[in-house]
């Protein structure tokens, strides 16, 4: 089956105001896709000062506060420049295919909340050059380091986050809009990939939360240029406050960046296990529960501000029970591969590394919201550890996994399997060296954001360090293969993947520019 | 199914989602006067109650609870500011008076506010000040000392397991600042 039969539609314009001026979902994907690699390479860079830096004890590199500005411009640029921008563009490019509609809901939005993006790190990025230095107070920019003691680039920083929170909030829009609207015939909710079904539940966590962001950092405005006293104890505020509103929004937003790695990984796992996805349905609701936990688990990321007891308990249980619906779906994953006719081709190694790390970094989260002893973690580099498992071995390794598997129905080649299979076992084995003896190095004690370190903690951190090159160098590798898959290479067949499952396999590879024009057969659903 | 064009079910969609948007833009300022309220509740963060305007209270003599005084500067403060005794015990419901002593060394005229801070937290509810020098901004000139008084009692009600409570001031330099009145005093 092909939908080749729409091919006198009108293709793409020619030249650089195509990409301007595009409304076309798989145009805006691509551009969202590009941008977040470039982004993943900046905030890499910075990730390798700090590595460059903490390579041995004493200050070699870098000055302290230049230090302290690379810390919060990597996690400023890895949050909302490569992760979050990285899944809104799988979604565009693989939402619209996967319930047979012909394009997103609102195509001229779409637009929009990707071309504001640049410019908002663009000026983010500017403030490198400014003579006051970049943001130096960490990503969660607590105040009153971000608002009394910042530097007055400061401001450029909330003007960025509210035009990233602006392009989020219209990107969940159009894509809550798409799906409970653009089905084909026949897609019936329960009959979603899991890839929607997540994106569908991760919208409507962004369009809860981003607005919040974006009052936090509102309100730091006031604080800075108005004269005004929402986080300013000399004016009757309160710090401890920004810590609430801002973890209000930072607890769910950790989720919006796993959420969609969740919908990858089950669509992958399936396809090389050569099986239906085991327990969809209680997906779909482990999903759902963990978004709603979400809210309701921000305090456990500050539980030593000093909290009445029962609250510390109320937090500790529960971000313990997300434990649940999470081990539910790492469970399902398992029994999906077992006694499925496996392949390792490159997306289904990092999906199986996925699955794996991904557990383990869940594991020291589960280590963390013990209360007595996060006050032993707090601020170390065990959560440090913790949070780089989840997201980069998680949501990083999920994108990558998305990005082989399904490169080549948007390319319409197959990518180099040899150097993608280098490039994964690079990863896996530098991501480990990189992280894995941060935990030790935390349970020492060792604390964050610091750019000297007592003796004590130089072996590990030189090993970190070595780690941390060789996984920087091999995501080079990535580029070159993608690269090369855009130049030409073995020719993709639709199917692809002899396992793979789902409309967005009946269309012809690379996909048409317009597809499902005309809606597919709902018997092609019903097969699923 | 509604009977509607896809174009306009959209736009329906878009609509509320907007609200929610724009519902939840309010909900985080929302959270800044419910902040105040839980903490008013629980005595959370150590947070005192404003002034103290019901009946005088009645002593119980048969418990008595040690007040401790601590004072410090924030960053960039540099007053003298210290408490004149540095521990009294009371009585539930018993008024007592203490002081703080300030001084400006310095050269020139600055403004101060104190903020004070309970330990343990879930004692702040039961703190009552009917007067403290922390309602207002406290100007003195260059070289300025003054006493400054805290008129409080300890309400009955405490919890029979806390027989010890520290009240803190922290003292800010608010010379460049403009707060108003009423700000004050809701602290």
């Amino acid at each position: 089956m092909s939908a080749s039969h729409d091919d006198h539609h009108h293709g793409p314009a020619k030249g650089l105001t195509r990409w301007l001026y595009t409304t076309n979902h798989k145009d805006i994907g691509s551009l969202y896709l590009w941008f977040s690699f470039a982004m993943f390479l900046l905030g890499g860079t910075f990730a390798m000062v700090i590595r460059a830096e903490l390579f041995q004890p004493g200050l070699q590199l870098v000055d302290p506060n230049f230090f302290n500005q690379m810390t919060t411009m990597h996690g400023l640029v890895m949050v909302f420049g490569a992760v979050m921008p990285a899944f809104v563009g799988l979604a565009n490019w693989m939402i619209p295919m996967m319930i047979g509609a012909p394009d997103m809901a609102l195509p001229r939005m779409n637009n929009w909340s990707f071309w504001i993006l640049p410019f908002a790190f663009a000026m983010l990025s500017a403030t490198l050059f400014m003579e006051a230095g970049a943001p130096n107070f960490g990503w969660t920019f607590y105040a009153p380091l971000s608002t009394t003691y910042a530097p007055e680039t400061v401001t450029f920083f909330i003007f960025a986050v509210h035009i990233m929170g602006a392009s989020s909030i219209m990107g969940s829009i159009n894509i809550i809009a798409t799906v409970l609207n653009m089905r084909a015939p026949g897609m019936t909710l329960m009959k979603m990939p899991l890839f929607v079904w997540t994106w569908l539940i991760t919208a409507y966590l962004l369009i809860a939360v981003m607005p919040v962001l974006a009052g936090v950092v509102t309100m730091m405005l006031f604080d800075i240029h108005f004269g005004t006293s929402f986080f300013n104890a000399a004016g009757g505020g309160d710090p401890v406050l920004f810590q609430h509103v801002f973890w209000f929004f930072g607890h769910p937003e950790v989720y919006i960046m796993i959420l969609p790695a969740f919908g990858v990984i089950s669509a992958i796992i399936p396809t090389f296990a050569r099986k239906r996805l085991f327990g969809y349905d209680s997906m779909v609701y482990a999903t759902a529960s963990i978004a709603f936990l979400s809210f309701i688990v921000w305090a456990h990321h500050m539980f030593t501000v000093g909290m009445p007891i029962a609250g510390e308990l109320f937090f500790m249980y529960a971000t313990m029970l997300i434990a649940v619906p999470t081990g539910v779906k790492v469970f399902n994953w398992v029994a999906t591969m077992f006694r499925g006719s496996m392949t390792f081709e490159t997306p289904m190694l990092f999906a199986i590394a996925f699955v794996v790390l991904f557990t383990m970094g869940g594991f020291t989260g589960l280590m963390l919201a013990i209360t007595p002893a996060d006050f032993q973690y707090h601020d170390t580099y065990f959560v440090v550890a913790h949070f780089h498992y989840v997201l980069v071995p998680g949501a990083v390794f999920s994108i990558m996994a998305a990005t082989y598997y399904w490169l080549p129905k948007w390319t319409g080649h197959m990518y180099d399997e040899r150097l993608g299979k280098l490039h994964f076992w690079l990863s896996f084995i530098g991501v480990n060296i990189l992280f894995f003896p941060q935990h030790f190095l935390g349970l020492a004690g060792m604390p964050r954001r610091i750019p000297d370190y007592a003796l004590q903690f130089a072996d590990f951190n030189w090993i970190s360090s070595i780690g941390g090159f060789l996984f920087g160098a091999s995501q080079l590798i990535l580029l070159v293969v993608v690269i090369k898959c855009v130049k030409g290479g073995k020719k993709a067949t639709a199917q692809v993947w002899e396992g793979a499952q789902g409309l967005e396999w009946t269309v012809d590879s690379p996909a048409p520019y317009h597809t499902f024009t005309t809606p597919p057969d709902p018997k092609l659903i019903h097969a699923q | 199914m509604r009977n509607e064009t896809p174009a306009a079910a959209t736009i329906r969609i878009v609509k509320r989602l907007l609200l929610v948007v724009v519902g939840m833009f309010g909900f985080g300022f929302a959270m800044v006067p419910l902040y105040d309220v839980i903490c008013d509740i629980t005595g959370l963060n150590g947070k005192t109650s404003g002034r103290y305007a019901q009946a005088e209270p009645v002593p119980v003599e048969d418990r008595k609870i040690t007040v401790q005084f601590m004072a410090q500067n924030s960053e960039g403060m540099s007053w003298y500011f210290e408490p004149n005794d540095a521990q009294v015990t009371v009585s539930p419901g018993e008024v007592k008076v203490v002081s703080y002593k300030a001084r400006n060394p310095n050269a020139f005229a600055m403004v101060g506010q104190a903020i004070p801070s309970v330990a343990p937290n879930e004692a702040a509810q039961y703190l009552m000040k009917l007067e403290c020098f922390c309602f207002q901004e406290q100007p003195l000139a260059p070289g300025e000392e003054v006493d400054m008084a805290i008129r409080f009692f300890v309400d009955e009600n405490i919890p029979e397991k806390i027989t010890k409570l520290t009240l803190s001031y922290s003292l800010f330099d608010i010379t460049d600042y403009e707060i108003s009145g009423d700000e004050i005093t809701a602290r």
